[in-house]
């Protein structure tokens, strides 16, 4: 498989920066602000992205994690995944701005169920979406996002992977995994 | 592993011990869904559940009912008293009426040990048991050994005691079962008469002295005093049974270590437990009735996931 590095781990610094600065553009103090990460993979960006914020001079920033498992789709349809993780939100909802964070926006499939999951916790005042990497002309449902750090073209049977610095990467990058497609 | 190995839930004995992992997991995220403002997903909205109780419920079947509606399925219920069973109707057509009225999952209680397996092998259905006879009663064995997990950490190691009526009891058979797949160490603590007479086999231990149990055990598991299902005398009285196998605070605190009482309800308060115990802090009876809905949704959504929906007639 064709395998290439999209982002860097500095590229992907600098890029989240970016989205931490059109936040605070448009959030302010956010006081009236919570930034949710999506399970499981949007969690890494989530963390990150509050880190910058919050050495950026943003106090008592709200943040939780949301898993979308109990509100898929595809349940029952095929070999979905059943395992749910963790969600985690201290706070309440109602009237809140909400903003979603995933590393990659494929089919907008997560980010419908996650937008359903999330009216548990109240009546979101509006939600954002903010993405690490876009895969446009991938969408299967009519889901845009408001933030995005790098824009992908890339077919059907290709792969985007974020890897994180940890036991199972070196470092921080992007990768496209070109697949086999006619 | 993503799947349960099973097809239907009848009984413990049909469980490995990666699939009570499992159900714990999945029923540890359900405890944070119950707890939201809005305690309720979709998961299970194309399914139908019937529960058919041929043997009086009161929380059993509350909280089946409660985590079919959490999980958004559609419910029947079916109570043998006001049904056509007291017209002399079998149990396999009674059901197959229900089933052609398109009924996707079965939770049945009743009187006889088998039904549920019975019922597995005859209908084209996902069966829960919810208790058969005196032979098994799986949600309530992983109610609390789940209880326990959360309590102490983890079951493997524990050593628990199950003190009472063993003999016609559902809920301990249950219990060895699930204890010991999760590398428990069990006893069970009675009068002699209430414990049956090959237990052994079972590789537990067996005692007769409760003040022995107590201080061996991490946990008492503390059975109810099944007046119903006894057809004669298995102890003088009622009185000397609370005097020998009911727990108080007096007893409580005259052992070494700190023990968890657990209780399966309904309580016979002041014969197997008495009412400053059940309600200490030592006591973990509303955890479990807690954690019964989560684990009940946990069972009803791994096993609604192997009922793939097809497109095809």
């Amino acid at each position: 498989m064709n395998r290439k590095k999209l982002l860097n781990a500095r590229s992907i610094e600098i890029t989240l920066n970016r989205l931490a600065q059109q936040l605070i553009e448009n959030h302010g103090d956010f006081k009236n602000t919570v930034i949710i990460g999506l399970q499981s993979r949007g969690i890494h960006v989530m963390h990150q992205l509050v880190g910058i914020l919050e050495s950026s001079g943003v106090k008592d920033l709200a943040h939780g994690t949301l898993d979308i498992t109990f509100f898929r789709d595809d349940f029952r349809r095929r070999d979905a995944p059943l395992q749910p993780s963790m969600t985690k939100i201290d706070v309440l909802l109602e009237g809140k701005k909400v903003v979603f964070v995933d590393d990659v926006l494929f089919t907008g499939r997560s980010v419908r169920s996650a937008m359903d999951a999330i009216q548990s916790f109240g009546r979101p005042s509006e939600i954002e979406l903010l993405v690490l990497i876009d895969r446009r002309f991938s969408r299967e449902l009519p889901i845009q996002p408001d933030y995005v750090g790098r824009q992908v073209d890339s077919l059907d049977g290709d792969r985007v992977s974020v890897e994180w610095q940890g036991p199972e990467a070196k470092e921080n990058a992007v990768y496209l995994e070109i697949g086999e497609h006619e | 592993m993503s799947e349960l190995s099973v097809d239907h839930l009848l009984g413990i004995k049909y469980l490995q011990a990666e699939d009570i992992k499992l159900i714990f997991q999945t029923a540890q995220q359900f405890k944070e869904v119950i707890n939201r403002p809005i305690k309720k997903v979709p998961s299970l909205r194309d399914i139908t559940v019937a529960n058919l109780f041929f043997e009086n419920s009161t929380r059993t079947r509350l909280s089946f009912e409660l985590a079919e509606k959490r999980l958004s399925a559609d419910v029947v219920n079916f109570s043998a008293a006001s049904s056509s069973v007291s017209k002399g109707e079998t149990l396999i057509d009674t059901v197959n009426n229900i089933l052609s009225m398109k009924v996707d999952m079965v939770v049945m209680r009743h009187p006889k040990p088998g039904a549920a397996y019975f019922l597995s092998q005859h209908v084209d259905s996902t069966i829960i048991n919810a208790g058969d006879g005196a032979h098994e009663h799986p949600t309530q064995a992983l109610l609390d050994s789940f209880s326990i997990q959360e309590k102490l950490g983890e079951v493997k190691g524990k050593k628990i005691v199950i003190v009472g009526d063993i003999l016609h009891s559902r809920v301990a058979l249950s219990n060895i079962l699930c204890l010991q797949k999760l590398g428990a160490e069990v006893e069970v603590c009675g009068p002699s008469t209430l414990i049956p007479k090959h237990i052994g086999s079972l590789g537990v231990r067996v005692s007769h002295d409760l003040q022995k149990s107590l201080e061996w055990c991490d946990v008492a598991n503390m059975l109810r005093v099944q007046h119903e299902r006894q057809d004669l005398k298995y102890f003088p009285s009622i009185r000397e049974y609370a005097q020998r196998y009911g727990i108080d605070r007096a007893l409580l605190e005259s052992l070494k270590s700190k023990i968890v009482v657990m209780h399966p309800g309904p309580i016979n308060r002041g014969v197997e437990i008495s009412t400053d115990v059940a309600d200490s802090d030592q006591s973990i009876i509303l955890n479990q009735v807690e954690n019964g809905v989560a684990i009940r949704m946990a069972v009803l959504y791994l096993l609604a996931a192997k009922r793939k929906i097809s497109f095809q007639n």
